[in-house]
């Protein structure tokens, strides 16, 4: 029978044959993540772990991404705590702080493997997606059951066929490809749903697949996935993570909905406040003054995306009044940026340098709004207060529209730079 | 009973600030800052047996679990929306929050009337008239009736001890 790429995945994973969506089934996912908040997971179930122990030792991935360096000394003694747990139960993969934001350092690390099920108390755990792996957000109490007994219901999916055609313009990326789709269908256009991305995927690089994948829970997706092509054996033979099993949907598989792009079409956007659908061309938002830039975080902080930002920015300054944040990925991605002269061009053109973290990003530290304030982001997500002041405004846009607007203090379009 | 109504896409920050997320975990924590961004009245008037009303997405944004643990603890009876985002809905069950999806009840309101809920039954009803609500599959009802996942774990794990 001709089955999605969800389908295929949970049938393997639990044990049952030619499942269908709305079914639930039990799987024992490949890997758990967790963050900063593995402190308030583990805390809920400190008693159980000291009767029954943890289920598999090698299950759970912790990341310290959230609050880094410690901004105050709750956030130090929460990573005390985890720390200690890690040590006590002999957790196999742990990454202190320093190493990158969750997302990007599972990947790094070859733990992402093509047809493996991931779930994170993140609802950006969607990221391995890229990978072919069927990878969801979860909250903390699921995390914590997950830890004593590795088991997890799951409902079957439906699943939503996305075709891409042609390749993105000049100055255009895979950030304004996500956008668009999301300004399309709504920040609920895909709840529920497996969105898998069929066509010519090769016209992405897996970076941009990483930050497309990453954004599918704002459209709501439970998961957002890529096959493996020559791209992504390439790239997982890089990390020394090749000689898994990719699992990829029939030819004939049945989809509740279809969407086609041609990456021709897509040009620069921004999602405007305070909803991620909340689309504009950038056109739209000429000349709307911004007061801080940030460049970087899971979605757009890779190497490749500081890259394009540099270009822009070259032997330039920022406006007056104007803060550019760099918040690189991970540890591996700032050293590729510094080795190719990215960051100094860009600290050259007056941007600060951010610990690689998620800080800005939810609000934590480094880089909270003022009332009054704009901030144009490569995040994900721009919800009213999410950098930490509910009278601010985020927008949410491409690395280049990012750094063409830090270059004259507004909102501008890329396509005028490079 | 208050109902206490909103629109659609009330996202998680709407429902409890990210900027609390690593310094709030307990409930006495968590109940001053509910809704803080959204309706500054709740945190102080909401009380137990009270409903919530919303419409699409309820519960969009980040899997940060506070904003289910606030409203259970609260004593939020149900919430009722036209929809719910998935991360939020399965917090729900594991927190054992009851949320109702029924599009039709949330349009038939309109202020001022009361809502008595059916739950074993799946039905709502708003000033006379009876609204039908999926109900959960018994594997996942099992989840809600031990009282959330943990009890539910707890007591496997004693099982198979």
């Amino acid at each position: 029978m001709a089955s999605t790429f969800a389908e295929k995945i949970l049938s393997a994973k639990s044990g049952v044959d030619a499942v269908q969506p709305g079914q639930i089934v039990t799987v024992s996912p490949d890997h758990l993540l967790s963050h900063d908040n593995t402190a308030a997971i583990i805390g809920k179930i400190s008693d159980e772990l000291g009767r029954f122990g943890l289920c598999r030792k090698d299950l759970h991935v912790i990341v310290l991404d959230h609050v880094v360096p410690a901004s105050s000394e709750t956030a130090a003694n929460n990573h005390k705590v985890i720390r200690k747990y890690v040590k006590d139960y002999g957790i196999e993969h742990f990454f202190d702080v320093g190493e990158g934001i969750c997302h990007q350092v599972l990947v790094e690390q070859g733990l992402a493997r093509p047809g493996s099920l991931i779930v994170g108390s993140d609802s950006h755990t969607c990221t391995y997606g890229a990978l072919g792996v069927f990878a969801t957000g979860i909250d903390r109490t699921e995390a914590a059951a997950l830890i004593l007994t590795g088991q997890m219901w799951l409902k079957v999916p439906q699943s939503i066929k996305v075709t891409l055609a042609g390749e993105l313009s000049r100055a255009v990326s895979a950030k304004d490809l996500v956008l668009s789709i999301i300004g399309d269908i709504g920040a609920d256009g895909a709840t529920y749903c497996s969105v898998e991305f069929h066509g010519n995927v090769g016209a992405l690089t897996m970076d941009d697949r990483l930050t497309i994948s990453n954004m599918g829970v704002e459209m709501g997706a439970k998961t957002a996935v890529f096959p493996i092509d020559s791209v992504g054996e390439t790239f997982l033979s890089g990390l020394g993570a090749d000689g898994g099993e990719p699992v990829w949907a029939d030819a004939d598989a049945g989809y509740s909905r279809h969407l086609e792009y041609d990456l021709a079409e897509i040009e620069p956007v921004v999602a405007c406040p305070h909803t991620v659908d909340n689309l504009a061309p950038v056109t739209d938002l000429a000349e709307t003054k911004i007061d801080q830039c940030l460049l970087g975080t899971c979605t757009n902080g890779r190497a490749c995306d500081l890259a394009v930002a540099a270009e822009i920015l070259k032997g330039k300054s920022i406006a007056g009044g104007v803060r550019l944040l760099v918040l690189p990925a991970s540890r591996k991605e700032l050293a590729k940026a510094m080795a190719d002269g990215t960051i100094q061009t860009l600290i050259d053109a007056g941007a600060m340098l951010l610990p690689t973290g998620c800080g800005p990003c939810l609000g934590a530290h480094l880089g909270v709004l003022a009332p009054g304030e704009r901030c144009l982001s490569t995040a994900n997500r721009n919800f009213k207060g999410r950098m930490g002041c509910k009278e601010a405004e985020i927008f949410l846009a491409s690395p280049a529209t990012v750094a063409a607007s830090a270059l004259h203090g507004c909102i501008s379009d890329p396509r005028n730079e490079l | 009973m208050k109902v206490w109504k909103y629109g659609d896409d009330i996202n998680t920050d709407m429902l409890f600030p990210g900027k609390y997320t690593y310094t709030c975990a307990t409930a006495e924590e968590i109940l001053p800052h509910l809704l803080e961004d959204l309706d500054e009245n709740f945190a102080g008037q909401v009380a137990p047996g009270d409903v919530i009303l919303a419409g699409k997405n309820f519960g969009c944004g980040s899997s940060r679990e506070q904003p289910v643990v606030g409203l259970k603890s609260a004593g939020i009876e149900a919430v009722i929306a036209k929809s719910f985002a998935r991360i939020f809905y399965r917090a729900a069950i594991n927190q054992g929050l009851l949320l109702i999806e029924c599009a039709q009840a949330v349009d038939a309101y309109t202020d001022g009337e009361e809502i008595s809920l059916d739950v074993n039954a799946g039905r709502i009803a708003i000033a006379g008239r009876q609204f039908n609500f999926p109900t959960l599959p018994d594997e996942i009802l099992a989840i809600r009736q031990a009282g959330g996942l943990l009890p539910y774990a707890r007591a496997k794990l004693e099982k198979s001890k």
